[in-house]
């Protein structure tokens, strides 16, 4: 992780449009880009806060993140250009771990923006499973290009076969049905963040059965960590 | 001037290179009993602010002392510890406790819980009696005159005022529901600067106590402003979320404040301003 001070201004590089996302180019600057999972607090411009984002692809001297315009934050970057610059801080948490054998990538619409970095780390093509709500946002998939792709209704889920090392990122139902699925998998969650460093106790969801900071525990958590107080008192 | 963070907002144990940045570090608020603190979400940015309603989030009395308060103590930084409760009581047997710390910082106007049932006045007495470190009362600018229980939290012994903490809002959803699961929250940021610079204002005219300002402080223009409206201190708190290199920025900034303000330093800049309110009101 990056030593904590003022957050360095980093110049867009790019702006593509990936289906209805924005894949936003970044100058990497002296940023290391970190293990695949881990985040950055990108700077929304205009906005009081920053917002945290997965590195989606890390090519030569630049970081891009994959952005979905959800609200005014996201709408702000994804109206970014060629020159505008932003502050950036990280990688910051826990990424996923690289030590497995049969490794299994699983997206889940935006879920799919550390998948392409996660993939380029592992090496060896890994098989990829995605899922999306709809043709258009499955045109997200083509930066996995050897990706199985499914859209809503069928699940990706339905996809899975056992023995795999389960490496996911997507919607809070999905992540929970690929646990019931696999207690070994690696989940990728999300939370409204302020800060990402620990410092403003937004992020807590319920992990080992508690509420504990998603910045600082994850935000790539084993699946048998996430568990709700019901859970662990039975 | 001295820079500290508001309470809850920095863990000094998880970002220690922040929290050397500060003249000393703020704890997050300390209850007798352990708390989780409110479901999620718990915070939601609003125009120019955010809400949190965090919820007193902490380990309890026996688990700080005992587990947090010697690690925050290798970091080599004096330390401020926030204390709440839900009566006086509570308040004064966690006083009674501290040793080692600079100042006990009396969290009375944590708008995310229940309000104790004691008054402010009532809680800084209780403390009063149980330590002799120095206290600052923390307060609310929601009060319609926070002048008058700054002067009876003065009164009760307190040797400082730390101004101000959050006020109560609410931010809706699309849909026209609350954002946060507890439905209000405390508002901080850019937005809650006019506020607080008024109760310091009037707090620093009737007291004349030594004031922590705080309240949407982003740049060294901003802390001369609290320091020109009495504060001899001051903290930062949503500015951190966005910029952990703020307290070494808001230092290196004020020099430049200063001069273009046309003052020496911050402490010749306090006391500039004097709200007329104030001066009609306060006693000869």
């Amino acid at each position: 992780m990056q030593s904590l001070g003022s957050p360095g201004r980093h110049r867009v590089t790019g702006a593509e449009r990936v289906g209805p996302y924005t894949l936003l180019r970044l100058e990497r600057g002296r940023l290391d880009p970190g293990a695949p999972g881990q985040f950055f607090m990108l700077e929304a411009p205009g906005r009081l806060l920053p917002r945290p984002f997965s590195l989606c692809l890390a090519p030569a001297g630049e970081l891009a993140f994959l952005v979905d315009p959800v609200g005014p934050g996201t709408e702000a970057l994804c109206g970014l250009g060629p020159g505008d610059e932003i502050r950036v801080l990280g990688p910051l948490g826990r990424g996923y771990r690289l030590d497995v054998e049969r490794p299994l990538l699983v997206g889940g619409g935006i879920g799919i923006a550390p998948l392409p970095y996660l993939a380029e780390q592992l090496g060896s093509s890994p098989p990829v499973l995605l899922g999306f709500r709809s043709s258009e946002h499955a045109e997200a998939a083509t930066l996995l290009p050897a990706a199985e792709v499914v859209i809503d209704p069928v699940l990706v889920t339905e996809l899975i076969e056992p023995g795999h090392d389960i490496l996911a990122c997507g919607p809070e139902p999905m992540l929970e049905a690929v646990a019931a699925l696999c207690s070994t998998a690696q989940l990728a969650w999300e939370a409204p963040m302020a800060c990402g460093y620990g410092a403003c106790y937004g992020c807590v969801v319920e992990i080992d059965g508690v509420l504990k900071r998603l910045c600082l525990e994850g935000p790539v958590l084993d699946a048998a960590r996430v568990r709700t107080h019901a859970e662990v008192a039975a | 001037m001295r820079i500290l963070n508001a309470s809850g907002c920095l863990d000094a144990l998880a970002a220690p290179e922040v929290a050397r940045q500060l003249d000393a570090f703020v704890t997050k608020t300390v209850t007798p009993l352990p708390r989780e603190g409110n479901a999620p979400p718990r915070i939601a940015e609003t125009a120019h602010g955010m809400l949190n309603a965090i919820g007193l989030a902490n380990p309890g009395r026996q688990r700080f002392l005992g587990e947090h308060l010697p690690r925050l103590g290798e970091l080599g930084i004096p330390l401020w510890v926030s204390v709440g409760g839900f009566c006086a009581d509570d308040y004064a047997e966690t006083c009674a406790a501290l040793e080692g710390i600079e100042v006990v910082e009396l969290n009375l106007s944590c708008p995310n819980v229940d309000e104790a049932a004691d008054s402010a006045a009532e809680i800084v007495a209780a403390c009063r009696r149980a330590t002799d470190l120095p206290l600052y009362a923390k307060l609310s600018a929601a009060h319609p005159d926070v002048a008058e229980v700054a002067r009876a939290v003065a009164a009760s012994g307190a040797d400082g005022l730390s101004l101000v903490n959050t006020l109560r809002a609410f931010a809706l959803d699309r849909r026209l529901r609350p954002v946060l699961a507890r439905g209000s929250g405390g508002l901080s940021g850019p937005a809650l600067k006019p506020v607080a610079l008024h109760a310091v204002s009037v707090c620093h005219e009737a007291t004349g106590l030594p004031i922590v300002g705080m309240g949407g402080i982003e740049t060294g223009r901003d802390a001369l402003e609290f320091a020109a409206c009495g504060a001899r201190d001051v903290a930062l708190g949503t500015v951190l979320f966005a910029d952990p290199g703020a307290p070494a920025r808001v230092r290196s900034e004020l020099e430049a404040a200063c001069s273009e303000a046309g003052v020496a330093n911050s402490d010749d800049a306090r006391s500039l301003s004097k709200s007329p309110e104030t001066e009609q009101k306060v006693p000869a």
